[in-house]
């Protein structure tokens, strides 16, 4: 394979690895500060996709992101607030069971609502047959969005968890939720809050990816799953180690159709689920102690 | 300053605590001794809110807040120091510490946190030195000055403490103590609930005694020290044995 098309492959790869990650620390958000998996995380970024779609047909590109990321943060708040929270002590399989029939609900809403179409946004800059040429290598700019909001996402809620008084208080509810209430914080409105900030961040990613990857309703499903598989990957709840492993399971992706036929690449990252799953369930980064000490 | 009225409680169809009746004035130090299983946690646990009560009252500064969720109860002034200290681990000292403080803001105190933690890592100077180190990495007694001084971050008026000597070393105990009592000179309240009786009747003003759920005993510290059942079931000596 000669150079450039290697390096055509690995940023295709590093692409999609990195909506991945964002997925996937959207589940790890909500797994730290209630032990559940919301497995309707990739309904968030396919409603932030196609709410940016709709919205783009009255008002510019950019209020049109915006107002789709808060469109989808108040539904992640109402989905948390009807149906989560008056739960008490909730066993996991039960929370399992409410997220999937909550991805269903939300995924045949979103058929109703917007048909079986398959929308896009436009490239945030130039057209999708513009390039970039870095090193030789020509990138679609929009391939340089997705990189740079991404990490610009990454950066900040790195910050929001370690530096802000709220972040904080997130992270001592993951910590131990009876200290924290104990502490005065109020551990309800913290589950809110993750559910608040997952599907803002997940609907951001859809927003951004939207024009490469297309959206559709059902959209959610397969990112879902490859967000699931980078989470378990990097290890449940460890958000950094997440991207490490969605920028791996992207390249892998990416490069595995120059040895498999492409109807396989999904399939790949399914296969690595299982294997993570039978043999080194805290992920490849987690330590099997603090694993076995949460309660999935 | 606390005062509960036959307070009953449990877990599903376990009842732990039967007519639980005391008080605790303000600027006291009162203690609760009793064996392991006696119900002391589940009471602390129900005053703090973590645990409901089936029946009885609560009143805190004339206030019932037997229906308030944990967190309004810090807010109000009630503070607990859990059994098995329960700081946050994963987080370092000075994290913990601004943790405890996170009720200051809603009372509109916001500005009094940096003025509390100097005040905590004065009373437990060993904290400021590992202040940016992780919790999980503190030895037992530094673990338990920090559960203490994440709780006085809350400004609290009262502090109720759970088995603070629990697993420490004598020397540490005594150090433990005497915070205890310096707490209640700055004049911070104190139910103290222990199984080390002798070192709890020690600094406290009045103790009670609980078996089983209910209070069998109660009185001023250098009372309940000369009681003849006290003295056999609690601090190891036998009288008649003595004899
Ligand atoms: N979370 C719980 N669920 C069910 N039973 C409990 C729980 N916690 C304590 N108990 C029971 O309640 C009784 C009192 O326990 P506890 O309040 O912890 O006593 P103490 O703190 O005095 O040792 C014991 O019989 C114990 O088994
Ligand atoms: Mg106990």
């Amino acid at each position: 394979m000669s150079a450039e098309l290697f390096f055509q492959y690995l940023v295709a790869g590093v692409t999609y690895g990195i909506i991945y990650s964002i997925v996937a620390i959207g589940f790890n958000i909500i797994y730290n500060t209630t032990g559940i998996i919301n497995f309707a995380q990739g309904e968030f970024v396919m409603l932030g996709g196609m709410t940016a779609v709709t919205l783009n047909g009255f008002m510019p590109l950019p209020a049109a992101i915006v107002v789709a990321v808060l469109v989808t943060m108040a539904i992640g708040a109402l989905v948390e607030i009807v149906f989560i929270r008056w739960l008490v002590n909730p066993s996991v399989l039960r929370m399992i069971i409410i997220t999937i029939g909550l991805s269903i609900l939300i995924r045949e809403i979103a058929l109703h609502v917007w048909d079986e179409k398959v929308r896009a946004l436009p490239y945030f800059t130039g057209t999708s047959v513009s390039s970039i040429e870095v090193g030789g290598v020509h990138i679609s700019p929009q391939v340089l969005w997705v990189i740079g909001v991404c990490t610009v996402i990454v950066i900040i809620l790195n910050f929001f968890f370690s530096c802000t008084s709220m972040g904080r208080q997130m992270r001592a509810c993951s910590d131990n939720r009876n200290a924290a209430r104990l502490c005065g914080i109020s551990a309800r409105n913290m589950v809110t809050l993750s559910f608040v900030l997952s599907a803002g961040i997940g609907a951001l990613a859809g927003c951004v990816v939207s024009p490469i990857t297309y959206v559709q309703y059902d959209s959610g499903t397969g990112l879902a799953i490859k967000g699931f598989t980078v989470a378990i990957l990097g290890g449940l709840g460890n958000s950094m180690a997440a991207v490490a492993a969605g920028i791996l399971l992207g390249v892998l992706e990416s490069f595995s159709i120059w040895v498999m036929p492409t109807a396989f690449k999904d399939a790949l990252s399914i296969s690595i689920l299982l294997i993570i799953l039978f043999a080194r369930p805290s992920g490849l980064f987690g330590s099997r102690e603090v694993f076995s000490m949460k309660e999935f | 300053m606390l005062k509960i009225r036959n307070l009953e409680a449990g877990y599903g169809s376990l009842t732990v605590l039967r007519r639980v009746t005391m008080h605790v004035s303000p600027g006291e130090i009162v203690t609760m001794i009793g064996a392991n299983g006696a119900g002391k946690t589940t009471l602390l646990s129900t005053l703090s809110g973590l645990v409901r009560a089936r029946a009885g009252e609560v009143l805190f500064s004339g206030r019932d807040i037997s229906g308030l969720p944990p967190e309004q109860r810090v807010a109000a002034g009630c503070s607990l120091v859990p059994e098995g200290r329960q700081v946050f681990q994963t987080m370092t000292v000075r994290e913990n510490l601004l943790l405890g403080a996170s009720v200051l803001r809603k009372r509109g105190e916001g500005s009094k946190t940096g003025e509390e933690l100097d005040n905590v890592y004065h009373l437990f100077p060993v904290l400021r030195e590992r202040q940016h180190q992780l919790a999980g990495t503190l030895s037992g007694g530094e673990q338990q000055m920090l559960a203490i001084g994440r709780a006085q971050m809350a400004r609290p008026k009262l502090i109720m403490m759970d088995e603070p000597s629990m697993g420490l070393a004598p020397l540490v105990v005594k150090q433990i103590f005497f915070i205890v009592r310096k707490l209640r000179d700055e004049g911070i309240t104190i139910l103290l609930v222990e199984q080390n009786a002798r070192a709890a009747l020690g600094i406290a003003d009045r103790g009670y005694v609980l078996e089983t759920g209910r209070i069998i005993v109660q009185g001023p510290s250098e009372e309940l020290l000369a009681n003849r059942d006290v003295q056999r079931a609690y601090l190891g000596r036998d009288l008649d044995a003595e004899r």
